[in-house]
């Protein structure tokens, strides 16, 4: 089952792509999210690895990642989990340490991000030999679904404050679909210190810092099919705390 | 330098220029006219700069791109994928 590339050429530029899956109770999405990373790394041909990084989920997402690795592979499906959840930027470096692949994708694995703007981002990566590549919700054909107003209203004015005060030279600071080079992703974070929405903002007003290009691809961010998205006063608040505290150290 | 030392720097700045010229810091003798025309320039620069941020993220909010068509694409591809999943031995 090799997914049908056996009678398509591999691109043989010598570029691998790593996409680190960070999980947690995400039984229901892993494997629809494999499978169209199957289906859209397999149809552009580049060379690829699954890395799933399940901290200690309850609902067993560990094991189905372990079907999922007997059905794709061992070489496309790496399985590195960990006993309990540890946040997210110690899941990347834990992943990045098992990677293979010069390139890591980083997103989300519960099929907000869609693997079919994959192929755009490597595009836009090797055209200007970006150091990173960011997905963007707020420029060209890029959008939201299953947003309300009230939400749009939120993410705008909190997306317009921060290009005001940090200046960042990318438009979406908080989406987390993105492609690095795996050394600029190395580098960045080991400096990046916050936590949830703020560490994306983090990564990217630190790429800037340290003079690193950057692409943007835009895409749609389709929330949460399964179980649900929130966004409550606790998030806003600790967004500005993150937000204040990039501005007076960055 | 941090964005909180620019802000503060080019705050400083323009608040000595302001000075300058509305206040006439430096008894330069700037002209009466220009004083009371630099006088409350702050606050339409606020007001003015308040606007184009409600008006910048009002445009953005109403022009927000709603993407029906993705979202109906993922659910016809969730189901395509169940069924390939499954017909591979997969066990939901």
């Amino acid at each position: 089952m090799a997914g049908g590339t056996s009678t398509r050429s591999r691109r043989g530029d010598g570029e691998k792509y790593s996409v680190l899956l960070p999980t947690y109770n995400e039984r229901e999405n892993l494997p629809l999210i494999v499978w169209l990373l199957v289906k859209y790394f397999g149809e552009s041909g580049y060379d690829y690895e699954i890395i799933v990084i399940d901290d200690g989920s309850p609902d067993g997402t560990l094991e189905i990642a372990e079907q999922l690795q007997k059905i794709y592979g061992e070489d496309k499906i790496l399985l590195r989990p960990r006993a309990k959840k540890l946040g997210l930027g110690t899941a990347y470096i834990h992943g990045i340490k098992h990677a293979t692949g010069n390139f890591i994708f980083i997103m989300d694995a519960d099929l907000s991000h869609h693997p079919k703007f994959i192929p755009e981002f490597i595009e836009k990566q090797k055209k200007g030999n970006y150091d990173l590549v960011s997905g963007t919700r707020y420029q060209g054909n890029g959008g939201v679904y299953g947003w309300d107003l009230r939400r749009k209203l939120i993410s705008r004015g909190a997306n317009f404050v921060t290009q005001v005060l940090l200046r960042p030279g990318a438009s979406d600071l908080t989406g987390s679909f993105r492609l690095y080079k795996k050394k600029v992703l190395e580098g960045l974070i080991e400096r990046c210190v916050s936590k949830g929405y703020v560490f994306q903002m983090e990564m990217i007003v630190r790429a800037r810092q340290l003079n690193y290009s950057i692409g943007e691809v835009p895409i749609s961010f389709v929330d949460r099919v399964y179980g649900e998205s929130k966004l409550g006063g606790n998030e806003i608040v600790s967004f500005l705390k993150g937000l204040l505290t990039l501005f007076a150290t960055t | 330098m941090t964005k909180l030392l620019e802000w503060v720097g080019v705050a400083l700045a323009l608040a000595a220029a302001w000075a300058l010229v509305a206040l006439d810091a430096l008894d330069a003798g700037v002209p009466r006219a220009l004083r009371e025309v630099a006088w409350p320039l702050p606050l339409y620069l606020l007001v003015a700069f308040g606007c184009y941020s409600l008006a910048t993220v009002g445009y953005r909010v109403a022009t927000f791109n709603d993407c029906d068509d993705a979202a109906e694409e993922l659910r016809a591809q969730i189901g395509e994928a169940r069924e390939d999943l499954t017909r591979k031995g997969l066990k939901w």
